[in-house]
């Protein structure tokens, strides 16, 4: 009786751990003398995914493109106005309350002081939501010592200290320790490890692959750092303005990219070969803000190929012919119209 | 033979408050006219205070410089008044991460740019002004006439950073600091801004010392990189020699830990434990406790500095043994 998966049946053999359907989210401007609604910032217009059970499906795009709000909108943080959260082909209002979708679905922030009580000690604050559920605090404490012991940090040591006497990493930790204290089967990491010293980021890289081979966990993984999302990574999806611009495996997207801004994003990274440095910017001016976004395909004004079909349509996700890589550019859709598209057969 | 632009010598800086933190430790470096030198290293690792000793930005009650500094031929430590004023924004300038914390909030753009010249040139607010605009157009602000007359706020993050470029570049210094400039950018500003510093630099001929902790970015922009780690410099040279030979181990655990190249799948060499405190000055290598080949001796005596030609130094035990052999 369970709805079927909505978006690509074809992709996955059995049914995505969570699938996401045209979510939408549009936050009111206010402003003026009476608080008239001025503009909406288009947060994340139509977005649409499938993360399969065991893979990390890293999100990336630049500031206000929605990757943040996109992983908001799928524990329910914020109430989406549009579209479906299926976890398990169980629909988020229908047949799924929003108690059980974050029992399977934690996430981690990227400011590790900010998502700590100050006034909780480390394991309290681990076993703080295992006890609001219903277990006993004697279990409840043996579980965070327990968690503690998993994410590296001996918990004779720290199950007693308050966050601001651990370090950045050792606080990171800690959540993520929280996290899984519900046996969770996805965890969102939004910037998780991008506050962190690089040393010490590479530390957390570790634990988070330990700690999802032991577990068996399923990751989103957002990130504006492209060396950290194709190490991590099973899957990418590329973001801009609110909505997908490029989705695929991995390998394919950086080795093959098609849609423009994921080649500029990928161009804009900084050269590690001191004789071939980077002497031309890939894109110029600053990213526009999701407030009044341009028409037809969002890219556009910003894009090199941009021709009179991009402004006037969006685009929309096209299936390349490469394995379960989809991209949103009028050129690379056959019979589009786009001078760089290929006939249609 | 020319004269070195900065020359610092066994430079060590302590805070002395509620708790004494010995943020320096003994920084020797030379720079010469027109040079770029980034300084690399993490949270804590000095980096910044480096750079702020050489414009004298550290609170003075608190904090007990040694060591000489000199820039320009002047003696930065014992400048006052007047001259530490002509010394900051005249010869030595300083960009930062948050421009919105470096501009002015409540003057134009215009304003304050040409306030600056006023002040260190002694030129009518009539030419401030013009050189205020020249600035704008140099460093790509579109419409520079419109946003002569814009407030901070009212300009996106890279725009505000541009601005901030202009007015430490409006008196032509010599020096220009940059402590994570692009750091709070996005990966497209990001490249714009560094390329941007890299031409105004060319065309102003002037040296640069750049503080980051991304080395991608040390390699975009500079000539010679020095890595830095608790107060101290444990390796120097060229961005070739430390990208393609590092020699000390924290060099290498930084450059693994940049993931360039790293294989999806396999674990990381990542750096075991966290920076010390530098509560006291220390007396032994500071990053033995977590070398991951740390031998006898490392965690007793001061490491030997292994030197090569002039600007290649490091720091380690390792790096003096395979020249004895």
């Amino acid at each position: 009786m369970n709805p079927a998966p909505a978006s690509l049946p074809e992709t996955a053999p059995k049914p995505p751990l969570l699938s996401v359907n045209g979510l939408r989210k549009h936050f009111p401007l206010k402003g003026g003398l009476f608080g008239q609604t001025t503009g909406v910032v288009r947060a994340v217009d139509g977005v649409s995914f499938d993360v399969a059970e065991g893979e990390t499906l890293g999100i990336v795009g630049e500031s206000g493109c929605g990757k943040s709000t996109t992983a908001r909108l799928l524990v329910d943080l914020i109430t989406p106005d549009d579209g479906q959260i299926l976890l398990e082909s169980r629909r988020l209002g229908v047949d799924l309350d929003v108690r059980e979708l974050r029992r399977h679905v934690q996430m981690v922030f990227q400011d590790s002081y900010a998502s700590l009580n100050p006034r909780l000690t480390m394991e309290d604050a681990i076993a703080f939501g295992p006890r609001v559920n219903g277990m006993a605090a004697a279990k409840a404490t043996a579980l965070a010592h327990e968690l503690l012991a998993k994410v590296g940090l001996e918990p004779r040591r720290f199950a007693g200290r308050y966050p601001h006497e651990l370090s950045g990493g050792q606080r990171q930790r800690v959540n993520i320790a929280r996290a899984l204290a519900f046996s969770p089967k996805v965890v969102i990491l939004d910037e998780a490890v991008s506050a962190l010293d690089k040393s010490v980021e590479a530390q957390v890289l570790n634990l988070l692959a330990d700690l999802k081979k032991e577990l068996g966990l399923t990751y989103i993984f957002i990130s504006h750092d492209l060396n950290v999302v194709r190490y991590i990574s099973d899957r990418v999806m590329v973001m801009y303005l609110g909505e997908v611009a490029e989705i695929g495996p991995v390998e394919t997207l950086y080795a093959n990219p098609t849609h423009p801004y994921t080649r500029a994003l990928l161009a804009a990274m900084p050269s590690m070969d001191p004789d071939r440095r980077t002497e031309e910017a890939p894109l110029t001016g600053d990213p526009p803000n999701p407030i009044n976004p341009p028409s037809g395909c969002r890219f556009h004004p910003r894009c090199r190929n941009a021709e009179s079909v991009c402004s006037a349509g969006s685009p929309g996700l096209f299936k390349l012919p490469s394995d379960r890589h989809l991209v949103a550019c009028h050129a690379a859709i056959p019979g589009s119209g786009h001078s760089l598209a290929e006939m249609p057969a | 033979m020319t004269m070195p632009l900065v020359e610092m010598k066994d430079v060590t800086v302590r805070f002395d408050g509620a708790r004494t933190v010995h943020a320096v430790n003994g920084v020797n470096l030379t720079l010469m006219p027109g040079e770029t030198l980034s300084i690399l290293g993490e949270s804590g690792s000095g980096k910044s205070v480096t750079l702020k000793t050489l414009l004298r930005l550290l609170p003075e009650n608190r904090t007990a410089i040694g060591g000489e500094v000199r820039v320009a031929g002047a003696d930065v430590l014992s400048l006052d008044g007047r001259a530490l004023a002509n010394h900051r924004g005249g010869v030595v300038s300083m960009i930062f991460q948050d421009p919105m914390l470096a501009l002015d909030p409540v003057y134009t753009i215009g304003d304050q740019i040409a306030e600056a010249v006023v002040r260190h040139e002694g030129v009518s607010r009539q030419a401030g002004l013009a050189r205020a605009l020249d600035m704008l157009t140099r460093v790509r602000i579109p419409s520079p006439e419109r946003r002569m007359k814009a407030y901070p706020h009212e300009m996106s993050g890279g725009m505000r950073q541009r601005a901030m470029i202009a007015l430490a570049l409006a008196c032509r210094p010599k020096l220009l600091l940059a402590d994570e400039p692009t750091t709070a950018l996005d990966a497209t500003v990001q490249i714009q801004i560094l390329l941007l510093l890299r031409e105004l630099q060319r065309e102003f001929g002037m040296a640069m010392i750049f503080v980051t902790h991304d080395i991608g970015v040390a390699v975009e922009v500079s000539d010679r990189i020095a890595v830095m780690y608790a107060g101290e410099f444990v390796e120097t040279g060229t961005v070739r020699q430390i990208i393609r030979e590092p020699r000390h181990p924290y060099t290498k655990g930084l450059l693994a830990a940049n993931l360039h190249g790293a294989v999806k799948g396999e674990r990381l060499d990542a750096i075991p434990g966290a920076p010390p405190a530098l509560e006291t000055k220390p007396t032994a290598c500071s990053f033995a406790p977590r070398c991951p080949v740390r031998q006898e001796g490392c965690e007793t005596a001061r490491p030997p500095v292994a030197s090569f030609d002039p600007g290649r130094m490091v720091r380690c035990i390792h790096a003096v043994e395979p020249a004895l052999a």
